[in-house]
């Protein structure tokens, strides 16, 4: 039964407000999916869906931002307390489908999928590239780069890498497909990039989730053609263009 | 027999643990966690009689204890659930209940009438939504038009009914006593508390619709108190919902006077939650050397 309750290995702060937080796993994970984690003693009620940064059979690694009151709950757990995993949960990237050059995009905290999505598309002998934005200073650039092969970087502030913002880098007519993620204007700004180049884009859609596994209907999206489709269970990943972005 | 089955109606459940429309998809997505087959049963998502697609912008936001949600009853429309997700219902054993709702009383009497035809073991009725012809008015405010709505639904379906009473009604006793009087086989509630959150940094409400309904532990002593006050005033069995999350949450309601429960929200904190309550419930039971739950129901 994939939702379980066990001690946490090590949670960390590896950067200001940003958490890596490692459990045991074994399993199958898809690269894009998701975890609902809760802490089984904590005020918050519901659990909070976070992105699989990395795994390697026996340990799930999770790179959060603290936002509120959950991701603050997350971040007080020591190693050795008590967590509940639901999941892997979503769809992921298509990551067998997807030939030739891949572009993994990440946006602050939308970097964290594309550690573990490199490394199977690596694994599977697969051509990667990834290009990270941040605001000021880069998080956890050293395993992506590490991860997939090669790793280009813009800050907001121009302090590391371009200056500016990710969408300034890069150039989907390079590739063969993007995957993207990150904060919404920024996936949207990317899609429209890809969608002029001819380049196929997937975007890992992040909102507010209460089950995580397709039955409340709370963080439904709305696609082109004007239906919700589930961000938690159609999704999180999209084909950029199936989106409606506000 | 075991000391959890529970007769509700002319229903016989395997415990009194039902799942609660709206936050259980129509048991499907739950069965890789539980064997869904092991709860009393299942309401369906909220159904009306044309497909709806349910509000934009966002659709939930956690509060203390609770959350708001504002979804908008998304879903399929009654034709559609009785020929696509009845089924996938029907593949588990327990009891089905199909919750429906809607805007006017040709509506809710139509979408009965389909039902009435349809392989369910309950209608729910959801008596909470607007009225649209009376100006937005919920039809669970006022106790007289809350009677025609069930007196007219009455009419066409035949089978066992219940129906879903909202917090929000003027008088929670009298709008019970109504229903029964126009022909409600059980009484099920609280449906959501109405409620509202404020984007400080916006300056502006979180939802679309500025209210959204307030469900989880937040609303359980409300519920509490209201099941406690309609069990003593009415005949009908009360199925008693809000808040529940354990065992002793689901014990409690009993000792108020409910046949049997529903579980809504806290399926939203670990999927298999109510083999959790199930078992707490087993465990208290056993401690206390209580035989059936007759023993405990209505005592206080």
């Amino acid at each position: 039964m994939p939702c379980n309750t066990v001690p946490i290995g090590s949670n960390k702060e590896i950067s200001p407000g940003v958490w890596r937080l490692e459990a045991p796993f074994s399993g199958d994970i898809r690269a894009g999916q998701f975890f609902m984690l809760k802490c089984p003693e904590g005020a918050a009620l519901l659990p909070r869906a976070i992105s699989v940064c990395d795994y390697d059979g026996e340990t799930v690694t999770f790179l959060y931002q603290v936002v509120g009151r959950g991701t603050g709950e997350l971040s007080r757990l020591q190693a050795g307390d008590k967590l509940t995993l639901t999941g892997p949960l979503g769809n992921g990237f298509p990551v067998e489908e997807l030939q030739g050059k891949i572009a993994l995009v990440g946006g602050g905290i939308g970097v964290a999928p594309m550690v573990y999505t490199a490394k199977v598309l690596r694994q599977m002998g697969k051509d990667v590239h990834a290009l990270c934005g941040y605001r000021d200073v880069p998080f956890y650039a050293d395993e992506l780069e590490q991860a997939a092969g090669a790793l280009d970087i813009a800050t907001e502030t121009g302090n590391h890498g371009a200056k500016g913002f990710v969408t300034g880098i890069l150039e989907p007519s390079r590739y063969d497909a993007v995957l993207c993620c990150g904060p919404e204007p920024m996936m949207k700004a990317v899609t429209g990039q890809c969608m002029a180049a001819g380049t196929p884009v997937y975007v890992s859609l992040e909102n507010k989730m209460a089950c995580g596994i397709g039955a409340c209907l709370v963080c439904t999206c709305a696609d082109k053609d004007g239906k919700n489709r589930r961000t938690c269970k159609d999704g999180p990943v999209f084909r950029g263009e199936e989106i409606d972005f506000a | 027999m075991h000391k959890l089955e529970t007769t509700l109606c002319d229903l016989t459940l395997k415990n009194p643990i039902i799942t609660a429309s709206g936050t259980f998809g129509y048991g499907e997505e739950f069965s890789p966690y539980m064997d869904v087959s092991r709860l009393g049963g299942i309401c369906s998502k909220g159904l009306t009689l044309n497909p709806k697609e349910g509000n934009y912008g966002v659709r939930m936001w956690e509060t203390p204890s609770g959350m708001l949600n504002s979804v908008g009853l998304q879903n399929p429309g009654v034709a559609h659930f009785i020929e696509n997700e009845l089924p996938i219902m029907r593949k588990f054993d327990t009891a089905i209940i199909a919750n429906m709702g809607g805007g006017t009383i040709e509506e809710y009497v139509e979408g009965a009438a389909l039902l009435d035809k349809a392989d369910i073991d309950m209608l729910e009725l959801n008596i909470s939504c607007p009225n649209v012809k009376e100006g937005g008015m919920a039809f669970g405010i006022k106790a007289d038009v809350a009677w025609r709505v069930v007196n007219q639904v009455r009419k066409v379906y035949r089978g066992k009914m219940m129906v879903k009473l909202s917090p929000n009604a003027e008088d929670i006793v009298a709008m019970a006593v109504a229903c029964e009087e126009a022909g409600a086989d059980a009484i099920s509630l609280i449906n959501t508390l109405k409620g509202t959150a404020i984007d400080v940094y916006k300056r502006k409400p979180v939802f679309r619709n500025t209210v959204a309904g307030l469900s989880g532990p937040a609303i359980k002593p409300v519920a509490l108190r209201m099941v406690w006050e309609v069990a003593k005033a009415v005949e009908v069995p009360v199925v008693g919902l809000g808040g529940i999350a354990t065992g002793m949450d689901a014990i409690e309601f009993i000792m108020a006077g409910a046949t049997a429960v529903q579980v809504g929200t806290a399926n939203f904190v670990r999927p298999h939650i109510c083999l959790d309550i199930i078992e707490e419930m087993e465990a208290f039971m056993e401690s206390q050397g209580i035989q059936e739950l007759s023993e405990i129901r209505g005592c206080i």
